[in-house]
Parts: structure tokens; sequence; C-alpha cells
């Protein structure tokens, strides 16, 4: 009663190709992050990471590095990946 | 016909033109051969050629290279004896290539290191992954640098109880969903993958917690892994006490296991994370970076009842 245990199972499932959205997602999301417009004025921006020189930077400045590296270098593929998963959407929904 | 297996199976292809067989029929078998057993071909095939030589009145003598001591063989058919170098070269090549691919992606060396597991060390881990409060030294021992193998450590993590364990519990959520009659095949694929992924997101969130709080601790991606694994043993012994013995001992095997999981977490977890250098020693850098780490380990400890509740809940009813 209930349920099938499809939908059960399904209701809380995460397949493989979910997790692949949630990372392009995501990625697509701190790739966004515009430096000058944004990110400089709540005080995030590149030249306000790096505090500490001798010392383990910050939680704060860690972030900023992994927001400043990803924006760089996820740049190209993200374009490629989703012109394709576009591509892919308008084909087959 | 008989005469034509022997040829084939035992040596090259100098005997494969006795029989006048065309010389497409003669090179791949023998060029097989060499690929997978790569031995020098010119002994064997000499003995072979003595040992054989008595035997082949039956065949016509088309060559008379063939009929007598045999030490020619191997040019005589320079086609096939091309052929066969050329495939052998071929695989080799194509031997390296996919060795340095696979390496370029996943270090084999050290993913070999976790698998270098023996039964007793099987045994003794999944006895302290039930039961750890008698479990006195939980340090990792190295030698000269590099960490010792799950052979000789019992602390040391491995790949081999959580791939197994993976499976037997992927095995056991079919067998429950067949017990209360719930089974399709998509099921099973559907519990394989949401497990899977749960893995994955705990390991990234994991990595991504200790990069932020600049641990250097010398926990690979594979450890991670391996310890996140782990939690799959809990979950077999609570979902085989929901089977055997209803709601009430499914909820005692999660209670138990779930304690004994994170008591063993955070005690393997402790000692790497909150003891590892950071990037200096200077004692004020690090007023809140205690803190921080025993956070990370008690949140990596706690979400795994979490988990093995959430994965396991709908086995039972």
């Amino acid at each position: 009663v209930g349920l099938r245990a499809e939908e059960e199972v399904a209701s809380m499932a995460f397949t493989l190709y979910s997790l692949i959205q949630t990372a392009i997602l995501c990625t697509n999301a701190v790739a966004v992050l515009h430096e000058e417009r944004f990110l400089s004025k709540i005080g995030w921006g590149v030249d306000q990471g790096v505090g500490g020189f001798g010392d383990d930077p910050g939680v704060k400045a860690q972030i900023l590095n992994l927001i400043r590296s990803v924006r760089t270098v996820m740049r190209v593929p993200l374009i490629i990946v989703n012109s394709a998963s576009i591509v892919l959407l308008l084909l087959f929904g | 016909e008989d005469f034509d297996n022997h040829s084939y199976n035992n040596f090259n292809n100098g005997h494969g033109n006795i029989f006048g067989v065309p010389e497409a029929r003669a090179a791949p078998p023998t060029a097989d051969s060499v690929l997978f057993e790569d031995t020098s071909s010119a002994a064997p095939a000499m003995n072979n050629q003595a040992y054989y030589t008595p035997g082949y009145n039956m065949g016509p003598p088309t060559n008379d290279m063939q009929g007598g001591t045999g030490v020619d063989n191997l040019f005589a058919d320079p086609m096939a004896n091309a052929a066969m170098m050329y495939g052998s070269s071929l695989a080799n090549q194509g031997k390296d290539i996919v060795n340095k691919e696979i390496s370029r992606y996943v270090s084999v060396n050290k993913l070999k290191y976790f698998f270098a597991v023996d039964t007793r060390y099987v045994l003794k881990k999944l006895m302290i992954l039930m039961f750890p409060y008698t479990h006195q030294d939980w340090e990792v021992r190295y030698h000269r640098d590099t960490p010792l193998t799950p052979r000789q450590d019992v602390n040391a993590p491995d790949l081999y109880i959580p791939t197994m364990a993976f499976i037997t519990y992927i095995l056991l959520a079919g067998i429950a969903l067949g017990i209360q009659k719930r089974f399709s095949p998509e099921v099973l694929g559907l519990c394989a993958s949401t497990a899977l992924v749960w893995v994955i997101i705990e390991v990234l969130v994991m990595l991504l917690s200790l990069y932020l709080l600049t641990v250097h601790s010398d926990l690979s991606t594979f450890d991670l892994i391996a310890y996140s694994g782990y939690k799959y043993v809990g979950m077999i012994f609570t979902v085989l006490c929901g089977l055997l013995f209803g709601s009430d001992g499914y909820f005692v095997a999660l209670a138990w296991s779930s304690c004994a999981l994170m008591f063993f977490i955070v005690r393997s977890l402790k000692i790497k994370i909150l003891t590892s250098l950071s990037s200096d020693s200077m004692g004020t850098g690090s007023s809140a970076k205690p803190q921080l780490r025993l956070y990370i380990t008690m949140a990596t400890a706690i979400f795994q009842p979490i988990i093995i509740y959430w994965l396991t809940s709908h086995l039972i009813r």
C-alpha cells in the first residue's frame, strides 16, 4: 500500500545524470559572478583576498581563490558543455 | 586436420606451408600465440620441429626445406614472419598507450596500494568497524615515509571492503525488495546510482571543506572514498537485521552500527585531520583552526547515521 517501489525509491533517488546536472548548474553559478560589478562591491574582489602571506590563508581567502580559479579555468569548457546541453535539450526534450 | 592443429598451436609459421595452406590462414593464429605468451619464438620452434619431423611422412612435402633439419623454417615464409612481428609490435604499442592513458587519470600504483589486502586484514577490519571500542592504537604506521599497505597495518584504509560492501548492499537491496514483492530491475539500478551519488557528494563536500580550511593532511581522494565506503558495512548489517528480526531489529541494528561507525570515523579522522601540520607552525594562525577541524570531523561522523537511515529505511517496512 502506498507508493510503488520505483516511485518510493525515485522520490529520493539521484541518478548520475542529476549529479551531472547539479554540477553544471553550480559551476555556471560560480562562473557568472562578475568581478568588478559584483564581487568588488561586496568586498570579495581578487585584490581583497590575499591577506596573510606567511600564514595560512583564511577561509575567506580560500573561497575567493576558489571562485577566481573556477572562473578562469572553467570558462571555456563551460561554454562547450552549455552549448552541447542546449542543443541536446532542444533536440530531445 | 590433426597436423593442421598441431602446426598452428605449437609453433610458428614455418610449417603452415607444408600443406599448401594460404598465408592468410597461417598468420593470425601464430601472431596470437606470440602476443599472449611472449616467449622467444626461436627456441621452442626448433625443439618442436625436431620432435615433429619424424611424423611428417604423411604431409606432401611441397618444399624441400621442410623435410630437412628445419633450422630455416622460421624464415621460410617471410610474409607470415613479418605479419607476426608487426602484430606483436602493434600489441605492445597498444598496451603502452592504454597504460599511459590510464595512468594519466588514475595513479595505478596508488590504486594498487588500496587493494593489497588479505583475509586476516579484512576480518580484523570488519571486526573494528562493528566493534571499535576495544581497538587501542589508531595510528596509521609508516615505513620510511610511505604508508604501510593494508596487509601490514590494520589501520590503513583500503578500497576492497568498500567496493565489496557496496556491491553486497545493492544485492541485499534487491533481496529486500523482492521479499516485499516490490522488485523490478529498474529499482536496482536506481538504488545503485543513488548510493553512488551520495558517496560522490560526501567525498566532494569533504574535499571542499578540507581545502577551504587549508588542512594539509595526507588524506587523498582515495582515502576519503575509502572512509566513505565503510558505511556500507554498517548498512548491510542494518538491513540484514531488519530482514531477519523485523522493524525492531532494524532500529536496534541501526543504533548499534551508527554508534560504531561514528566512533570509528571520529577516531580515524581525528588523527589525520586534527594533528595535521598547518602550513607553518605559528601559534597565532591556528586559533580558529582546531575548532573548525573538530567541526569537520563531527559533521562527517553525524552524517553517517543520517545517510544510513536514508538509504535503508525504504527497504524495511
